[in-house]
């Protein structure tokens, strides 16, 4: 596809007697935020790595605009990347972090005094790094990756360590980046972070993919047209039942209710009259969406072992 | 490469406590070579102490002291005569308090045309010699080998001048001759000074019985007495010490015509270049230049940190990711560190080879001069010494990774050498080192000729390297070059 900016295609890699990648495939695309989603251990900075050139896999290939990242002339213009905000000299301003790496893409200075402000580091950007929080060391990173001004930006774990109030600048910016066409990759052990921020997420497990789907699909497939229903009424359940619904109780009071429409849950309530509080269609998130996933791919890993 | 080189000059001065390193380096040579370390008796005992070399006719400090039995004689010439002995005493050895029976290697016995009898004046000279056989020397540097010869078996000599043309002939029999070599003294004048003379010089020894971590010496003056016969010129002879007293008659110096030729000439001293050093006199302008041993273990420490920090931090991540190119990286750190080295290595050495050497005179230190081209090659090589070291310890943090290892690395291929055979080792064994290891750059700051012709103890200690300049900056640009190899081949196939 014509519109891919990082394409990772079957990468293997092994650690000694641990299988790090497994056959690892996915593409990422401008425009949106792709979330790079799994447990610790998945495989994820591992496959950053390999896109960045910093780790040789087994097998595959990973291609930034079509070509291998160890032959971009200035990289950080092709992709900007943040893998370790702590990769600092705890003696170096952060001004002059951002300096030494500009130099090395032939980037004048003013571009780094444009990504300060841009991370909003500019009253910090002549103290040294050592003494940032690690919430300022992530915009550092942020800040670096932007350099470039680079159609593609891959953050690992950006979420880490960030107070609230950083972890909303943050989806903001992300969803900046997207909209202003740039192709962005976030990867995160917690699928509740990307919530209202990823459009599109690759589950990934044990060195390779899950699932790969837009987040949309995935809530709809989860949510099933479910239908959330409070009642104290003992009987409701049988009555749903009866009409052909598939009904659990999801807690004291309520239940939910697949197989039937709201507009049927209200009829058939109304109609043998049973007393309740609240109907509502039931809305999945991305977390629920995660956890269905990862199940079936437990399950998946013992029946086949 | 020029961004990557800009990107890592950038990342060498944002950080404060390498450019402070650095700095240190280089006020730790100048702080050496300025203060005064040690001192002479130059000028120490009033205006007449004060140290005055001769100068030869090529410019270089001389030694010019010897028994010379001589007469002027006009226009061409030639003088023969049979050295039938030669015997000497030599400085008592190790424990001993008399002085032994023997000659010294560089004695010499034969005949001499000089311009006059002033220290420093151009002469020629074929000569027996103690321990070298028969050899035509002039103006003090230059020395021409006969055929070997001892002190107990007479030899002929025969001195022939023909305008300015100087010829040496040798006999063992006096009558099939044989060309020592031919010399030109220009501008001599047509009456000149000829005769006999005898000269034996400053003897010196390494003591066999040195004990690990210290090296000891011994010497002394010799004196020898030479039994000349045949002498083709029988009338007129007068003696005279150069460099000496005039009343002459002492055991250092006096002659004895015995009648049908005979001559007995007793003389000590030397007619050679002056050396520094246990046989020589006062020491060169490397002395000027002690510090540089310390500042570089300042500027190999910071040369491998420069590395293994990024390691510490993950930082090398960053640069990888930035600049893929990773043999590049490491060429530009090698680079700016060898280029920030130099900088430092090549102007503290301008100010301590040039004040620091006053400072020696002024504490009484016979300095020996060196040549203008000598000066530039003991400064731009302290740089060339300290730029190499530090790319090697570049290379030895990529190959090694962690801070404490490099480090411990470098000291020890870099620094221990040298203060093993500066130290420690016996002369021979610290000489072999310093030609394997890293160290024999050191040899960029000998500043003080090696004579064949002189008896000296050559060694480290005395400011003397077993290999020319350049062949010790080859040594250690080898070990860079391999090691840097080395790191730049795993630095590519290892994971960042």
């Amino acid at each position: 596809m014509n519109d891919t900016i990082i394409s990772v295609d079957g990468l293997r890699k092994r650690f000694r007697r641990t299988v790090a990648l497994d056959g690892m495939t996915f593409t990422v695309r401008p425009g949106q935020v792709t979330g790079f989603v799994g447990p610790n251990g998945a495989g994820k900075t591992t496959t950053m790595r390999v896109i960045l050139g910093l780790d040789a896999p087994d097998a595959g290939t990973a291609l930034v605009g079509g070509r291998p990242y160890r032959s971009l002339h200035h990289p950080l213009c092709h992709v900007g990347s943040l893998l370790d905000a702590g990769a600092l000299q705890p003696g170096r301003t952060a001004r002059n972090h951002l300096l030494w790496l500009a130099h090395s893409q032939g980037l004048p200075a003013r571009r780094v005094d444009r990504v300060l402000e841009d991370a909003g580091l500019t009253s910090v950007a002549r103290r040294r790094a050592g003494g940032f929080s690690l919430g300022m060391r992530q915009r550092l990173g942020i800040a670096a990756a932007m350099l470039g001004d680079p159609p593609a930006i891959m953050l690992d774990e950006p979420f880490n360590g960030m107070d609230p109030e950083g972890i909303i600048w943050m989806r903001g910016f992300l969803k900046a980046l997207a909209s202003q066409g740039r192709a962005v990759l976030v990867s995160s052990h917690l699928m509740g972070e990307l919530q209202d921020t990823a459009d599109h997420v690759v589950v990934v497990g044990r060195g390779r993919v899950i699932a790969d789907a837009s987040v949309a699909r995935l809530l709809a497939a989860t949510a099933n047209g479910r239908v959330v229903l409070r009642t104290e009424s003992a009987a409701a359940a049988v009555v749903l039942t009866d009409a052909g619904g598939t009904v659990t109780a999801t807690g004291p009071g309520v239940l939910t209710v697949a197989g039937l429409t709201a507009e049927t849950v209200v009829a058939l309530m109304n109609s043998n009259a049973l007393p309740f509080s609240e109907i509502s269609a039931h809305r999945a998130t991305l977390e629920e969406a995660y956890l269905e996933l990862t199940r079936e791919a437990v399950e998946f890993k013992a029946v086949s072992q | 490469m020029r961004a990557l080189i800009h990107s890592e000059w950038t990342k060498f001065r944002t950080v404060r406590g390498w450019v402070i390193g650095m700095a240190v380096a280089g006020f730790v040579i100048l702080g050496f070579g300025l203060l005064p370390s040690f001192q002479g008796s130059c000028g120490g005992r009033g205006p007449q102490s004060d140290c005055v070399l001769p100068v030869g006719p090529e410019g270089q400090a001389v030694t010019d002291g010897f028994m010379f039995v001589h007469q002027p004689l006009t226009g061409d010439f030639s003088l023969t005569v049979r050295v039938a002995s030669i015997t000497g005493v030599l400085p008592p050895g190790p424990g001993q308090d008399e002085m032994r029976e023997g000659v010294a290697p560089w004695t010499k016995a034969g005949l001499l045309i000089k311009d006059g009898t002033t220290q420093g004046s151009a002469y020629a000279a074929v000569m027996l010699t103690g321990g070298h056989g028969v050899r035509m020397q002039h103006n003090f540097v230059h020395d021409t080998a006969g055929m070997a010869g001892s002190v107990n078996s007479p030899r002929w000599l025969r001195l022939t001048r023909t305008q300015q043309k100087i010829t040496g002939e040798e006999s063992a029999d006096g009558t099939a001759w044989t060309t020592v070599g031919t010399v030109t003294l220009a501008g001599l004048p047509s009456t000149a000074q000829v005769g006999l003379f005898v000269a034996s010089p400053q003897y010196a020894e390494v003591d066999d019985e040195s004990s690990f971590g210290s090296f000891s010496s011994y010497g002394g003056f010799t004196i020898a007495t030479a039994l000349f016969d045949n002498l083709s010129r029988a009338e007129g002879w007068q003696g005279k010490r150069i460099g000496g007293p005039d009343n002459m008659d002492d055991e250092l110096g006096s002659f004895e015509e015995t009648g049908d030729g005979s001559v007995r000439v007793t003389g000590s001293g030397d007619i050679a270049p002056a050396v520094g050093g246990p046989a020589g006199i006062g020491t060169g302008l490397t002395d000027t230049l002690v510090g540089t041993f310390a500042g570089l273990i300042f500027i190999v420490v910071i040369a491998a940190m420069f590395v293994t920090a990024e390691y510490r931090r993950g930082l090398i991540r960053t640069t990888l990711a930035a600049s893929p190119g990773r043999g590049k990286v490491l060429a530009a750190k090698a680079t700016v560190m060898a280029a920030v080295s130099f900088v430092v290595g090549t102007v503290a050495a301008a100010i301590v080879v040039t004040l620091g050497q006053e400072v020696l005179r002024g504490n009484g230190v016979y300095v020996h001069p060196a040549s203008f081209a000598t000066e530039l090659r003991i400064i731009a090589g302290t740089g060339l010494l300290l730029a190499v070291a530090a790319a090697l310890s570049v290379g030895l943090g990529a190959l090694l990774r962690r801070g404490t290892t490099a480090v411990a690395a470098v000291i020890v291929t870099v620094v221990l050498p040298y203060l093993l055979a500066i130290a420690v080792l016996p002369p021979a064994a610290g000489d072999w080192l310093l030609r394997v290891a890293p160290a024999a750059a050191f040899a960029l700051q000998q500043s003080l000729i090696e004579y064949p012709q002189v008896l000296n103890l050559y060694i480290p200690q005395a400011g003397y390297f077993p290999l020319p300049p350049w062949a010790g900056l080859a040594v250690l640009a080898g070990w860079a070059a391999a090691v840097l190899g080395l790191a730049a081949h795993l630095l590519r196939r290892r994971d960042a």
